[in-house]
């Protein structure tokens, strides 16, 4: 029972997690988000993992986050780019984040069938955390705003797989990948920083 | 000594040596000579039996465990890493001519180690994640630091990354579709998951944008190398996928989505290749018709299409290479390589033009050209099962002839009196030359490539045999 309701509050704050992510454009609540959504990635992989592959995404997670923030801290202030294609509305961006909660909870009866003993908080939370690293994915060509979606949406898919896969390998390798992630994001940030500069 | 140390972590520890290489002739000889050498001893020591030196033996053990799974490269792929060592080398040997060695050689290297990684893994699933590092260490190859990440870059990153969760997901429930074959609801999620995986992996229609978009912003002879070398492994994925799943190799559904899928890909990059008037952004479709290809003749029954498939990885590999160097040639000598930029360019680089257009009609099928026979043994394959497969085939390869023939007027197109002269650096020459060549023997010769080829299919148990 004290498990559940600590799985839904971690739900509840990937919400708020992935939602300032979106709706954010200061980069260092970005990374705050970030970091504290991998907290609750954590938590929802625990359910299925032991304590130490579990505890090694949350490390490569923050490494990745730390590796984006550190680059940011860096680089020279700009202001972040207007989006060419897409409405910058914050009412648009909240009914995207309510479409994708309640696509979230909707689907989440269905997978809980399809993996039985997942757990719906668990369910929900990656589903989450899938649509909205697409939502994010879906409306921007920023270099850091990519890197968050793709590390939001691979982080939905990871909580998934853990209940699927318990592999060591498995798990190494998606931690690589997160971090490689990071790296990468890090890399484009800084060139990109360079060529306005120059 | 292992194989899985010489074929994969020999090159990761070359390439990541030799990112301190600061000479673009000494990355070429590295980059050459470690792929030459590679694809050498893959022909020459037997995997997992004794080789004796007088008194001396030694045996190439076949795996090597890491995290309790198995990086196993037994005999049966030693011609698959010839291939791709041995294609490779003429990319790294020809990097050089065009400055870009430097950059090319370390990554690529690490690039191959990963991707023969993907292709040595048990269980062979986890190929995607390493297929996914590859793509992330494909990243600064890309964008170098003096260039501002493009779009196409991001839209390459995205539609990669975006397949791995899907190809991982695809084989859990693949496993489960193999436990209770009638089980439907599983059988269709499992296929539309593999399905989605393998459309963002191999840049299947309509999420190819980002092939175009890297043609016209980054170095065409990087973007060709990536175009040559992760489809090639990830179509060897997808083999395996079907070698190991009996319902996906009997499912007359995902025999039908890849014959759609081929030929959506084989005729718009045809037709789109046709209407360009960007040289990089025809190579750009060529390359998704050259992908449409392999889709098409996964599409056959294996015995039919499993050798026309690695028949089609040397002229691939090859013809993308010819390409990629000549459009670099006149991507580095000329403002723009659109069509009023490079119209009448064949008599200053002739070389480098007679290496666009030769490729070109390589890809369309042109008689005597590397892709001829594959073309040919793939249109006759499709036609015994249906003519109106084969007839759209034929739209996309005129499309392909079309667009080739469009490029040969355009860079023929000179003033009478314009002088000729090969403007091409020797190192270009040669290399233009050799890869010309070589496009001209696999044509009137594809038999020659046989003793490699006739081997492959044994990597697959179900589909090779």
């Amino acid at each position: 029972m004290l498990i559940a309701v600590v799985s839904w509050t971690v739900v509840a704050a990937l919400l708020i997690t992935s939602s300032g992510l979106i709706l954010n454009r200061d980069w260092r609540w970005e990374i705050g988000f970030l970091a504290a959504q991998y907290a609750g990635v954590f938590w929802l992989v625990f359910q299925h993992w032991p304590l130490g592959m579990a505890a090694a995404k949350l490390v490569g997670g923050w490494m990745a986050a730390a590796s984006l923030g550190m680059t940011l801290l860096n680089l020279p202030q700009q202001p972040e780019p207007i989006e060419k294609y897409w409405t910058q509305g914050r009412t648009f961006y909240l009914f995207m984040i309510g479409m994708a909660t309640l696509l979230a909870v909707a689907t989440a009866p269905l997978i809980e069938s399809i993996l039985p003993g997942i757990g719906i908080p668990v369910v929900v939370g990656a589903i989450l955390l899938i649509a909205m690293g697409l939502l994010q994915l879906g409306t921007t060509t920023q270099v850091l705003r990519v890197i968050l979606g793709l590390l939001t949406t691979l982080s939905g898919f990871e909580i998934l797989y853990a209940a699927m896969e318990g592999s060591s390998l498995v798990a190494a390798l998606l931690v690589v990948v997160n971090l490689g992630l990071g790296l990468v994001g890090a890399y484009l940030l800084t060139i990109s920083a360079e060529e306005k500069t120059a | 000594m292992s194989a899985p140390f010489i074929w994969i972590l020999l090159p990761l520890i070359v390439g990541g040596s030799s990112l301190v290489i600061t000479r673009e002739r000494l990355a070429t000889i590295v980059g050459g000579a470690t792929s030459i050498i590679l694809a050498g001893a893959a022909l020459i020591i037997p995997i997992d039996e004794a080789l004796s030196f007088g008194s001396f033996s030694l045996k190439i053990s076949s795996s090597i465990q890491i995290f309790g799974r198995n990086l196993t490269l037994d005999s049966t792929e030693a011609p698959l890493l010839a291939i791709l060592f041995g294609v490779a080398a003429l990319w790294f040997l020809g990097a050089e001519s065009i400055g870009v060695a430097r950059r090319l050689t370390p990554l690529g290297l690490i690039i191959i180690g990963l991707l023969v990684a993907s292709v040595a893994v048990q269980p062979f699933l986890y190929a995607a994640l390493l297929i996914e590092l590859s793509v992330l260490v494909a990243v600064p190859l890309l964008s170098p630091p003096d260039q501002t990440p493009s779009r196409g870059v991001i839209h390459f990153l995205i539609y990669q990354t975006l397949g791995m969760p899907f190809i991982l997901i695809a084989g859990w429930l693949s496993a489960g579709v193999d436990a209770s074959p009638g089980d439907l609801a599983l059988t269709i999620q499992s296929t539309t998951m593999l399905g989605l995986g393998f459309a963002f992996l191999l840049a299947v229609f309509p999420l190819y944008n980002w092939i175009p978009l890297l043609m016209e912003e980054s170095s065409p002879y990087i973007v060709g190398f990536l175009l040559w070398l992760l489809p090639t492994v990830t179509s060897i994925l997808s083999m395996s996928f079907l070698d190991r799943y009996a319902w996906l190799r009997t499912s007359a559904e995902v025999t039908g989505a890849l014959r759609v899928a081929g030929l959506l890909m084989v005729v718009t990059g045809g037709v789109w290749m046709a209407f360009q008037r960007h040289l990089g952004r025809m190579m750009a479709f060529a390359a998704v018709a050259e992908t449409g290809f392999i889709l098409l003749a996964l599409s056959l029954d294996p015995a039919l299409g499993l050798p026309i498939i690695f028949l089609l990885l040397i002229p691939r590999g090859l013809g993308l290479g010819v390409w990629a160097l000549s459009l670099s040639v006149f991507d580095l000598n000329i403002e723009s390589i659109r069509f009023p930029s490079v119209r009448g360019m064949a008599r200053a680089y002739p070389l480098a033009a007679a290496g666009l257009i030769l490729s070109a009609l390589s890809t369309a099928g042109f008689p005597l050209l590397a892709g001829f026979p594959p073309r040919l043994a793939l249109w006759n394959s499709l036609a015994q099962q249906s003519l109106g497969t084969a007839f759209w085939l034929l739209v996309g390869i005129l499309g392909l002839s079309a667009g080739a023939i469009r490029m040969l007027a355009v860079l023929v197109m000179a003033d009478e009196k314009t002088a000729w002269a090969s403007k091409e650096s020797w190192a270009q020459r040669g290399m233009l030359g050799v890869g010309m060549i070589g496009l001209f023997i696999l044509g009137l010769f594809p038999q020659a490539a046989n003793p490699i080829l006739d081997k492959l299919p044994l990597m697959f148990q179900h589909l090779g045999h």
